[in-house]
């Protein structure tokens, strides 16, 4: 990879599943502290292309990521069992050993303190079971994991489904903040527009093939929301959230 | 009581250690009647291992790695567990089973005989537990993130499907140290029901494994006691001293 500002490189991505194209001739580029938001209908192929990024499914093409990138994986939201005893200590155990990094990346994720311990509902949050967790909840102990491993760079596939509306804003806002503390180039799956106004600086809209790539003032208009989603959308400009 | 019962005791309740330490994944994983199943497998291994005058143990173990090869590779070449294709080739291998099974030991392979438990199943018995404790204490992490998200446990470089491998070969293993004292028809349930019993009790799952652990050792040790002073058969024994345990845990149950 020549531009040193470059994070990601994809080209030419092709995923087939028995002969059933998912990607189709995907390219892109990421440079470094850059928001991406990744748009486009229920199986546009979004989850895929990440789990090409992540190199946990085989393809045809390229993915090139920077020498020095160290990615932060969050998934969509996981379905833990209620019943499953596992404390969020343990949980985030797996990947750090040491306590005080544990409550660093928790307090980052806006858990608060209570003299001694972070605090869950008046119980201490390091004992509380995965499964007891709210949606929002979850969602950021699995983006204090990803953080665990002083990434450069965070993949969130929809950050919000099964998320209430109040979290759902606090997990944006949590992004945003986060990009400001540390350095930080943030990839996203959504299918919400305004969410795509709002918080990203590109968007690369998915339908199988790449519909659009580019700013996204720019590049989403009628045109490319038909091939997205259809003839019936109806096409708002959402300037109001700048 | 004699150095005899004593050893049986040790023994019996290694492998119920063994076993409630694996089972409590098998729980996790919800693979629990795949588990239960597995150990119809073992059948037909003792049956063939007999007619041969080979240790049935060692027929156990062999028939239940092939099984084991066969329930890792569906479970990576598809994603739901095929359960009806699973249950169809467990019930076939206990008819077969049943079948070459010579009928003075029929009853004693099916229902455990602590009779017939001598030097060499005890060392065998003594030096799997410590190697299913070794193996199973480092892959604990990385089970547990694979049962949370496969996909979180890949994007870690965590080998999911070796790991699994691993764990159902343990689980194999576990099955045919238990098929002597609890028989082909229950030795599953060692598997099983401390680890259910345990999971009802649990708050973490440091406190899960300890108790699944020490439930199994209990059933183990007082059903091998009750077999003995009973002259009943030691898989129904112990068995049910388990299910005791786990009928209790209910009540008990965590919130």
């Amino acid at each position: 990879m020549n531009d040193k500002n470059l994070l990601l490189s994809v080209s030419k991505l092709n995923v087939s599943f028995n002969s059933h194209k998912i990607l189709d001739d995907i390219s892109f580029e990421v440079k470094r502290d850059d928001t991406l938001a990744i748009i486009g209908p229920n199986g546009a192929g979004k989850t895929v292309l990440f789990k090409c990024l992540l190199e946990l499914i085989p393809y045809e093409g390229e993915v090139k990521w920077a020498k020095d990138v160290k990615i932060g994986y969050v998934p969509q939201r996981l379905n833990v069992g209620k019943d499953l005893p596992l404390t969020v200590e343990e949980f985030l155990r797996f990947k750090e050993k040491s306590s005080k990094k544990i409550e660093e990346v928790l307090t980052m994720v806006g858990f608060k303190r209570n003299k001694e311990h972070l605090i869950h509902r008046g119980k201490r949050l390091l004992k509380t079971r995965l499964g007891v967790l709210s949606g929002g909840e979850f969602q950021r102990i699995l983006i204090a994991y990803a953080l665990l491993g002083n990434p450069n760079v965070l993949l969130f596939d929809e950050p919000t489904s099964g998320v209430d509306v109040s979290a759902e804003e606090t997990v944006y806002s949590l992004i945003e903040r986060l990009k400001k503390e540390v350095d930080l180039t943030i990839i996203f799956i959504s299918h919400e527009l305004g969410i795509v106004y709002k918080h990203a600086a590109s968007v690369l809209c998915l339908n199988k093939e790449k519909v659009c790539f580019g700013p996204p003032h720019d590049v989403i208009d009628k045109e490319s929301l038909q091939k997205l989603y259809g003839e019936d959308v109806h096409f708002h400009h959402h300037d109001d959230h700048f | 009581m004699d150095t005899n019962l004593l050893m049986l005791i040790f023994t019996g309740a290694l492998v119920g250690a063994s076993s409630g330490f694996l089972g409590s994944f098998m729980v996790l994983k919800r693979m629990s009647l795949v588990g239960d199943a597995l150990s119809h497998v073992a059948l037909p291994g003792m049956a063939i291992a007999l007619t041969m005058a080979i240790n049935p143990m060692l027929g156990a173990l062999v028939a239940l790695t092939v099984a084991v090869f066969g329930i890792w590779y569906l479970g990576e070449k598809t994603e739901i567990y095929p359960e009806a294709l699973v249950g169809v080739f467990f019930t076939a291998s206990l008819a077969i089973g049943i079948l070459v099974t010579p009928e003075p030991e029929l009853l004693e392979a099916l229902f455990g005989n602590l009779e017939t438990i001598g030097l060499f199943d005890s060392v065998v018995t003594i030096f799997a537990s410590f190697l299913i404790f070794i193996v199973t204490l480092r892959l604990s992490d990385k089970l547990l993130l694979g049962v949370v998200s496969e996909d979180l446990a890949k994007s870690g470089g965590i080998k999911v499907s070796k790991v699994n491998l691993i764990y159902l070969l343990l689980v194999g293993l576990v099955v045919a140290l238990g098929v002597k004292f609890v028989g082909t028809l229950l030795t599953g349930a060692m598997v099983i029901v401390p680890a259910a019993a345990a999971k009802n009790l649990a708050k973490s799952i440091k406190s899960f494994q300890i108790v699944s652990v020490l439930i199994g050792v209990l059933s183990a040790a007082f059903g091998i006691i009750i077999a003995q002073a009973t002259e009943i058969a030691s898989g129904p024994a112990v068995v049910l001293v388990s299910i005791t345990a786990f009928v209790i845990s209910y009540f008990f149950k965590a919130e």
